[in-house]
């Protein structure tokens, strides 16, 4: 057994609307996998169904060797995490970080809470400096360490990351793609991530699967696509539209 | 190539808040011919503000000062809002970001050319409405017929933002600025804004002020860089010889995004140094 | 204290890294306190406030007079004057003193309608917003069906059912005013159920109940604060229109309305009777309202996070 993650013929349908249409793909443990598409190709909406955000028609999903009901248990938030894209949507407006670190210690009732989030935050790179801050108070790039050490506290086997960088600057996502990777490493983390940026996916995961409209293209390793050895059309312009605008003149 | 459309000397852009006056852009010069200048710089650079204040569009509570702001001989400070108004929209243009928030929800897209039109303009409604689908055409909008009476809401967010091109390019302006004009598109249709973008611009000889986060697509878009760092610029380059940047703003900056093939583990970072922005 | 230590504390407040808990808090509330006292108006409503409430508090301080036994022989409809100094009523009682025990019982009515009346529209809407469905439809349809009759007539139809008397006129406004605090609950919840934070609660496997009360509510207090404050003019005023029409405060309390209410037959002759507890009624009314504007600039959940 070494998938973190086994996903078999997956359908959502949001009003009649097929979001998925019956993708399959599996993620072993301790690795770092990406999704790779456009608007619309329903790779956010796949990490949504693994959380249980969003309706799952038909298929499975198995999580660590559990397949996944139609409700999830605490357990199961224990294990798998997620990181939003929008670091100024994804923490509560009117509570501290402190407040915010808190909460998944107080629903699990685990009892070592100032202990973890002192951790927590250095692990980040923020430190105890941070703690008592409100949102509005930090940066983009801050906010969204706040997010990774929220999601890391419940000390949780695998990462859901949803465009985790997209909203920050290039600077700043630098310094989040470099934290991600050292927690994954020191925490032996199964990434599952989310980008519209080939150069990110191809930086941060191992393997990954491009999706389009719903379906998956092609899955292929980060060597295959730096040799740009890929079958598809599609992951061609997408790989040729990652290199910059080139003028035909 | 050699004639001077813009200049900007010194522009400064002052924001009153409540704890005092914050400068957005501190001291900004450049000049622009019939080429494509590029202003990169991260969120809080003033980038944005700078190109707003070309436009005259910067928010009434601030102010505006520079030492020289002037349009083709005009001095844009100086003129009345009357002046400045019939101006922008006839002779400078611009792009933003968004489409769904620059077009009128409420009115078709061919409509909203042919209203900017006959602003501008003294044209019939018939020639008005000629001009309207054949600019549709040029921006490479296939069904130009059907796309001229469909709503904002109807079309796709690339759709959207070349009915936006369309509708800045129809007075035929000689100025266009383009603040990040294809940020909200999907690469693949970024691509194609940009390539419509690009053969209009050398087409019709404008001047066009790029303005984006993405340094890398600037540089190979544009024909120089201006790198903006705290409301300053740091460092103005041609864009092919951007690998040769001085300012260790502009090498970090160039640096620190991932690129495929090349594997830096961990990525290089930014180190801030206080005195750039000094 | 120097204006030094006092520019130290202020700097200790707007700190932008809070050591503490409290200091976070403190600062928070500092930020809201400073925003609110820049409206002179605000501030003035909020001394009204407090005069209202000092005013009850002390009531047997300030009171020269019993404010139910009054003096028939002597001093029957007599105008203001230094002794009485808002005059006496047709039983002989001193006006100026009903109306300072007067203020405790339109505290009584405020403050208990607004604790009754705010809980039950705030757990309505957060409940009826987040759980969404048949839950919120029945939340929302039953609302409906309290909001389609005018309050007043409402009010009169319970107060008839439970037979006249102060507690029954609270009852009835309590259950007359929670629907439009249920609708703004409902939109405020409307508005952050489909936010990421929401979602980052959910995820870490938080129940509903938990997620209501421990993130939404937070969240729609505010507005809910500065309407019931506006209200409270409202919920005075009907509780005078009730007092007035004999189904609220039941003689001999000195209640506002009711005062009004006994006044009315000399109004043309002794106009004091019915003019000073209505200038009370007037004054402490402009106080709430002129409070809650100052809240609602203060309180603006969008300002907190700028």
């Amino acid at each position: 057994m070494t998938a973190a993650i086994a996903i078999q013929g997956l359908e959502v349908v949001f009003d009649r609307f097929r979001a998925l249409k019956g993708v399959s793909l599996e993620v072993r443990e301790g690795e770092s996998y990406g999704l790779v598409g456009e608007s619309g190709s329903g790779k956010s909406t796949l990490l949504k169904a693994i959380t249980g955000l969003a309706p799952v028609a038909s298929g499975t999903i198995t999580v660590n060797g559990k397949t996944l009901g139609r409700t999830r248990d605490k357990a199961f938030y224990r294990e798998v995490q997620m990181v939003f894209q929008d670091p100024y949507g994804s923490l509560h407006p009117r509570q501290t970080v402190d407040r915010l670190l808190q909460e998944p210690l107080a629903i699990h009732g685990i009892s070592d809470g100032e202990k973890r989030i002192g951790r927590a935050l250095d692990e980040v790179g923020l430190g105890k400096g941070f703690r008592f801050r409100y949102a509005h108070q930090l940066s983009g790039g801050q906010r969204q360490r706040v997010a990774i050490a929220r999601a890391l506290i419940l000390e949780p086997s695998i990462l859901l990351l949803d465009e985790p960088t997209s909203a920050l600057d290039a600077s700043v996502q630098a310094e989040v793609l470099n934290l991600l990777e050292e927690v994954r490493r020191r925490r032996k983390l199964t990434f599952l991530m989310v980008s519209h940026d080939l150069a990110i996916i191809t930086h941060m995961c191992e393997r990954l699967m491009v999706m389009q409209n719903g379906e998956a293209v092609e899955t292929l390793t980060a060597s295959q696509l730096i040799g740009h050895r890929v079958s598809e059309d599609y992951t061609r312009n997408l790989l040729r539209a990652s290199e910059g605008f080139v003028r035909t003149a | 190539m050699s004639d001077t459309l813009l200049e900007v000397d010194d522009l400064r852009v002052t924001f009153p808040t409540r704890t005092g006056l914050v400068q957005a852009v501190r001291g900004v010069s450049f000049s622009l011919g019939r080429e494509r200048l590029g202003i990169v710089g991260e969120s809080g650079s003033g980038k944005s503000q700078t190109g707003r204040a070309i436009m005259g569009l910067t928010p009434p509570q601030a102010e505006v000062s520079a030492k020289k702001l002037a349009f083709d001989g005009i001095d844009l400070l100086s003129i009345s809002p009357r002046q400045r108004r019939s101006l922008r929209g006839n002779r400078i243009a611009m792009i933003l970001q968004d489409p769904k928030y620059s077009l009128d929800p409420v009115m078709t897209i061919g409509r909203q050319i042919v209203e900017t039109l006959r602003t501008h303009e003294k044209v019939s409604k018939a020639e008005a409405r000629e001009r309207a689908l054949a600019m549709l055409q040029a921006v490479q909008i296939r069904d130009p017929a059907r796309v001229f009476d469909l709503y904002p809401h109807e079309v796709s967010g690339g759709m959207g933002q070349r009915a936006m091109i369309a509708m800045m390019l129809v007075t035929g302006p000689e100025l266009m600025i383009a603040d990040e004009p294809t940020s909200a598109l999907d690469v693949t249709v970024q691509l194609d804004v940009l390539k419509i973008l690009d053969k209009l611009v050398a087409e019709r000889g404008m001047g066009l002020i790029f303005i984006s986060h993405d340094l890398r697509l600037v540089s190979s878009f544009c024909d120089r860089v201006v790198v903006m760092y705290a409301g300053k610029v740091v460092e103005q380059i041609k864009a092919s010889e951007l690998r040769d940047a001085q300012h260790p703003y502009t090498r970090g900056l160039l640096n620190c995004m991932p690129r495929i093939g090349f594997e830096r583990h961990p990525l290089p970072v930014l180190d801030r140094k206080p005195e750039w922005a000094a | 204290m120097s204006a030094e230590t006092i520019q130290s504390r202020r700097e200790w407040l707007l700190s932008d890294r809070p050591a503490s808990r409290l200091q976070a808090r403190l600062g928070r509330a500092y930020v809201a306190w400073r925003r609110f006292s820049a409206n002179r108006l605000a501030l003035v409503g909020m001394l009204i406030i407090i005069a209202l409430v000092a005013v009850a508090a002390l009531a047997d301080v300030l009171a020269p007079y019993s404010p139910t036994v009054g003096d028939l022989k002597n001093a029957r409809l007599l105008a203001p004057s230094a002794a009485h100094w808002f005059g006496t009523d047709d039983l002989g009682r001193d006006i100026y003193s009903r109306i300072v025990y007067g203020a405790r019982w339109t505290l009584y009515v405020v403050i208990l309608v607004a604790i009754i009346a705010a809980p039950i529209g705030l757990l309505v809407g957060t409940v009826a917003g987040y759980a969404g469905g048949w839950t919120d439809t029945i939340l929302m349809r039953v609302t409906d069906i309290f909001l389609a009759f005018p309050k007043l007539v409402l009010a009169l139809a319970f107060v008839a059912a439970l037979g006249p008397g102060i507690e029954n006129a609270v009852l009835a406004i309590a259950i007359t005013s929670w629907p439009p605090y249920a609708r703004i609950a409902r939109a405020e919840t409307l508005t952050v159920r489909n936010s990421d934070y929401i979602k980052a609660v959910q995820l870490m496997g938080a129940s509903p109940f938990r997620i209501v009360l421990r993130h939404i509510m937070p969240l729609c207090i505010s507005s809910l604060i500065i309407r019931v404050t506006l209200d409270m003019a409202g919920i005075i005023l009907t509780a005078a229109g009730l007092g007035f029409l004999g189904l609220g405060a039941q003689p001999p309390l000195p209640e506002w309305g009711a005062m009004i209410a006994s006044g009315r037959r000399f109004i043309l002759d002794q106009w004091w009777v019915a003019a000073a507890p209505g200038a009370a009624i007037l004054i402490v009314s402009l106080g709430f309202n002129l409070l809650g504007d100052g809240l609602r600039d203060a309180l603006d959940p969008r300002s907190g996070d700028q």
